[in-house]
């Protein structure tokens, strides 16, 4: 007789997402919604659950909202096979990619070791709409070097100051941006907060 | 937002769409509002009325309201047309909202054919019901061909047609649907709203979303973005404007819907923004006919 196949999710180490699934992943939306309709302001998301070990409530939040079987996620490795892992392929439901050209969706809480924006998926000239979607998870959305935003969804300029993006991240944002309609979008959290940078904001790097 | 007192009991989701739609529509949402005025293809859905009676813009509504929404519903600018007043109680029923005529309380808005009158506001959201999304689809049948020229930004054919009314009509005859370009990249429609309603699109302070049901096309324009109406130097883009004012508020900057009232050829000129219209009677202001029948007519019957 074979031995039992060893459990592949043990559901006691998986935390509770939603109460209220239907209530919740529409209020997030709206936050998620107006942060990328209005690029550079920042989002208060406290009232979601709380996320696993390595995943800020706010990144918890997203991947619970927008994240299922149809969305392909990139999984930043720092997350691979831990607690993060396990909750957000039960309750997303959602497969898991070694590529970034074919996630529609990549998780990132290490944005230092992660990829080059470039190396995700960038659309197609006739769907630019294809391409990936980065969540970002950041130590702070401020404290970091200032930048100026213009462009769709912002009155005159806005501005920026995310900490904790590796050096060269705005050159790699300032070159998705010129090749539109192709590019990524970004979603940006730390902690309770996050904001948005969709491929249409033109970024200016100030102190240069 | 955990427990759920006094709920109606019911047998269907919130806002009637499964949760996995929701998402999916919620997805082709950002895509939208990061590519503004490119058409995001989605999986819509059957609904409760006919392809051609709103599902696009009720697919939106549906993706994006919560409870604590105020939802006002317009159709050709009357909140009390048959269309918008099925709209409205439908949302009432499957989730739980207010609702309202209100144009500065709605959180909201879901319109066909008309952009309110009054200045919309950061933290409202404008619906539009597109009955076809594609400027290019009267030039070219072909979606294949349409999307390549969306893709290469190749809108010469779209100006051979404005040149054409110019040559035949002696000017720009087009007067709804009026095709404009946003953010100076992706040629869009502005949806069947007149012309007169295309420069409040620009730089305007509420997210607006368009939702085409049958044709399965998503497209939005963020605030404060570029929205601008094709033209020509020598044939610059106008606006509407009439004679007449108002005859019930008397206003002189509204569009106004010319109304037939009899077999003898007497007629006169209204608001089409009801909510617009029955505010400036309410504040006072009179027109030449403000004593009409017509003029009781602008609440819905309880």
């Amino acid at each position: 007789m074979p031995a039992c196949p060893p459990a592949i999710l043990n559901l006691a180490d998986v935390a509770a997402a939603f109460i209220d699934p239907t209530r919740e992943s529409q209020a997030v939306f709206r936050k998620v919604m107006d942060a990328v309709a209005r690029p550079g302001t920042i989002q208060d998301l406290a009232f979601a659950p709380d996320a696993p070990q390595g995943l800020d409530r706010a990144a918890g939040a997203v991947a619970l909202t927008l994240f299922d079987f149809e969305t392909p996620v990139w999984l930043d490795p720092a997350l691979r096979g831990g607690t993060a892992e396990g909750w957000m392929r039960f309750h997303c439901g959602c497969p898991l990619t070694d590529d970034p050209v074919k996630a529609a969706f990549a998780l990132i809480t290490d944005a230092l070791a992660a990829p080059e924006l470039a190396a995700f998926n960038q659309g197609d000239a006739k769907y630019p709409d294809r391409s990936t979607t980065l969540v970002v998870q950041l130590p702070a959305l401020d404290g970091g070097p200032r930048v100026t935003l213009t462009g769709p969804g912002i009155r005159s300029e806005a501005s920026l100051a995310l900490a904790g993006l590796p050096n060269g991240f705005w050159e790699q944002a300032q070159a998705n941006q010129a090749k539109f309609q192709f590019g990524v979008d970004l979603i940006f959290v730390a902690a309770d907060r996050l904001t948005a940078l969709p491929r249409s904001t033109r970024v200016t790097i100030q102190g240069n | 937002m955990n427990a759920r007192p006094n709920e109606p009991e019911r047998y269907y989701n919130y806002a009637y769409l499964d949760e996995q739609t929701k998402r999916m529509i919620r997805r082709s949402i950002l895509k939208a509002l990061a590519i503004p005025g490119y058409q995001v293809p989605f999986g819509s859905r059957e609904m409760p009325v006919p392809y051609g009676w709103g599902t696009g813009g009720i697919q939106l509504t549906a993706a994006i309201i919560g409870p604590d929404d105020v939802y006002k519903c317009i159709d050709q600018g009357a909140d009390d047309t048959t269309n918008a007043v099925s709209i409205r109680r439908f949302f009432a029923q499957v989730a739980d909202v207010a609702v309202t005529e209100d144009t500065g309380e709605a959180t909201i808005i879901q319109t066909r054919h008309r952009i309110p009158e009054q200045p919309l506001k950061a933290g409202q959201v404008l619906v539009f019901q597109v009955p076809q999304p594609e400027p290019l689809r009267g030039l070219e049948a072909r979606e294949t061909e349409t999307r390549a020229m969306h893709a290469y930004e190749e809108y010469g054919l779209q100006y051979v047609s404005l040149y054409e009314s110019v040559a035949t009509y002696g000017r720009i005859a087009s007067t709804v649907g009026y095709p404009t370009m946003v953010d100076e990249r992706y040629l869009m429609s502005p949806s069947p709203i007149p012309k007169f309603d295309n420069p409040k699109m620009g730089d305007n302070e509420a997210i607006l979303l368009f939702g085409a049901g049958r044709e399965k096309r998503i497209y939005a324009v963020p605030p404060h973005t570029t929205v601008r109406s094709l033209d020509f130097e020598d044939y610059p883009f106008e606006t509407q404007t009439w004679d007449e004012n108002c005859a019930l508020c008397g206003a002189q900057d509204s569009y106004l819907d010319e109304v037939v009232l009899d077999d003898t050829g007497a007629r006169m000129f209204v608001c089409s923004d009801s909510h617009f219209c029955a505010d400036r009677r309410a504040a006072g202001h009179v027109g030449p006919m403000a004593d009409h029948q017509l003029a009781a007519l602008e609440t819905e019957p309880t």
